[in-house]
This record gives C-alpha cells, sequence and structure tokens, in this order.
C-alpha cells in the first residue's frame, strides 16, 4: 500500500507556540442517535470510549470521541486501524439508522502548544479562549478566519484541531502568522 | 453585530460563525397551488422595522438549522428555537411582548 501523506507533510513551526502537523490520523464520522444503547456499544466497542456529552471531547490511548453535533461524532484512531474500525461499528450497529465513513484523508489535523497557544487561537476564532471559559475535555467548531475548524483542549494544555484538507495549508499559514514571535497579546496573563 | 445562542449544540457566538438563511415561517405552496401562491412564497418578503423572524444555519459549528427572534432596529435578539416548528413558541413570543408590548409579526402577536 502507498504510503499516507497528510496535506502538511509534517510541518512544523515554533513562535510563541508551535503548531505541527499531527501526522496521519484514522477519522470516522459517525452519525446515528448518540443516545441510542447501540451506538454507545458501538463506539464503546470500536474505540473503547463513552459517547461524549455535548460539545466535549474524550480522548483514550490513540484514540478519542468528538461531540459534532446532537447526531454525530468523530472518531479518531490510529490511521491503520480505520477498516477495522469501521467494520467494527457496522457489524454493532447492524439494523440501526446510521452512517460510519472514513474521512481520514478529507481532514487535516494539527497540534497548537505551548505557552501562546491559547492566544493564537483566539487571534483567528470568535471563541473565549480565557481559562475559565474553555477547559480541557472541551471541543469546539468553529470559524477560523475564513474557514470551518474544530478544536479540543487536552489536560497538558494542548490543542488539538481539524478542519478540511483542502484548506490545510491555509489553516498552518493562519495559525504560523497569529503564532510569530514579537506577536504576543498578552491577554491570558 | 449578532450574537446568537444555537439551540441545538449550545454554543453562543458572534454571527459570523452562523449564516443566515432568509424569513422565517414561510409557508412553502407546492404542487397545484396557484400562481398567486407560488409568487407569494417566492417574492412577498416581510421587511420590517423591528421585530422580525429568521431562519439561521450554525454553518461553522454544528451544523444545524434554527429559527431567530430578533430586533432589525436594535440588534437584540429576543431568543433561538427549533427549526422544526410552524410558528414561534410562547416564551418567545412572551420575550418580545416584555419589550415590545403590542408587536405584530404576519400572523403572529
Ligand atoms: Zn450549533
Amino acid at each position: 500500500m502507498a504510503e499516507p501523506v497528510t496535506a502538511l507533510n509534517g510541518a512544523r513551526f515554533e513562535g510563541i507556540a508551535t503548531i505541527e502537523d499531527a501526522g496521519p490520523t484514522g477519522m470516522i464520522t459517525l452519525r446515528g442517535d448518540l443516545a441510542s444503547k447501540e451506538v454507545k456499544a458501538a463506539v464503546k466497542k470500536a474505540v473503547g470510549l463513552d459517547i461524549p456529552g455535548q460539545r466535549a471531547a474524550l480522548g483514550g490511548k490513540e484514540t478519542a470521541a468528538l461531540w459534532m453535533s446532537p447526531d454525530e461524532l468523530l472518531l479518531m484512531c490510529p490511521y491503520d486501524k480505520v477498516a477495522e474500525t469501521i467494520a467494527t461499528l457496522d457489524a454493532a450497529l447492524e439494523g440501526q439508522h446510521f452512517l460510519a465513513v472514513n474521512v481520514s484523508d478529507a481532514r487535516s489535523f494539527l497540534r497548537i502548544s505551548g505557552g501562546g497557544a491559547r492566544e493564537v487561537l483566539a487571534k483567528l476564532c470568535p471563541v473565549d479562549l480565557s481559562p475559565d471559559a474553555f477547559a480541557p475535555g472541551m471541543f469546539r467548531r468553529t470559524r477560523m478566519a475564513q474557514v470551518p475548524a474544530a478544536f479540543w483542549l487536552d489536560e497538558g494544555g494542548t490543542f488539538h484541531l481539524v478542519c478540511f484538507r483542502s484548506v490545510g495549508e491555509y489553516a498552518f499559514n493562519l495559525l504560523k502568522t497569529a503564532a510569530l514571535s514579537g506577536g504576543e497579546v498578552g491577554v491570558y496573563g | 453585530m449578532l450574537i446568537l445562542t444555537c439551540p441545538c449544540c449550545g454554543v453562543t457566538a458572534e454571527e459570523t460563525e452562523f449564516h443566515q438563511g432568509g424569513e422565517a415561517h414561510l409557508t412553502r405552496h407546492g404542487p397545484g397551488a396557484s400562481e398567486e401562491e407560488f409568487h407569494t412564497y417566492l417574492f412577498a418578503k416581510e421587511n420590517p422595522k423591528g421585530v422580525h423572524f429568521e431562519r439561521w444555519r450554525h454553518n461553522n459549528g454544528c451544523g444545524k438549522w434554527f429559527h431567530a427572534a430578533r430586533d432589525t432596529v436594535t440588534l437584540e435578539v429576543y431568543g433561538t428555537y427549533s427549526a422544526q416548528t410552524l410558528e414561534p413558541p410562547q416564551v418567545i413570543r412572551d420575550a418580545i411582548t416584555a419589550k415590545r408590548p403590542g408587536w405584530r409579526w404576519r400572523e403572529f402577536a
């Protein structure tokens, strides 16, 4: 099989925050009734996680379950485990009204870390990113400059951000510009 | 700048996270409708100075459609509510009445 290549091909930038390509990542859109016991059991079986609450992210070892909308989750797993994870979902949800689709190559996945991470995102998104308002485990879909993006914050203070692959380079360059040294605003202390 | 709360995902954000989708509570006249009815559906829209009802979509967020009741003069948002309804719920009407007693919009008051 050909080697997977991300749109950003391992790009990395260090400024007031570190912006980096998270590399090939398995991503699965799962639509269905998130309140049903069948979907709950299927997600548990596929990625070992519960159904995240409204606008929440649950992270596991190499997996994640992200709340996209009242009837949609984005599941993450290792890139080479997507086919078997979808097969697990398909088998567990047989007969249910659902959709499980591989979107791994349709998305770019980035990490924003370091002291200026909150500020870098706050420059680009209409979201209150102060520590009181945006805490680890929260997931947010929003607008990043001119494109839609979604991100969550982990316990270690790193943001994980997803956008469409077609705007991956645009997203990286935006974040890079917002993270240029000398661009500190210091709004979050 | 409007600040809207999406009733589907609970996010409160400024209007650029959303997209306006035209007037709310239109009756779509389908097959068999008269030309007059279809013309009304397509072109006869409200353009009020004051209380107004619109459809909005959380296009940069959860992607869902919803309704908003707002004021075109003051830009206050009286409330947002489900897209799955043919008329504004009482709680929204009450919120408008509290600020604009005697308001009217199409057949609603
Ligand atoms: Zn929403």
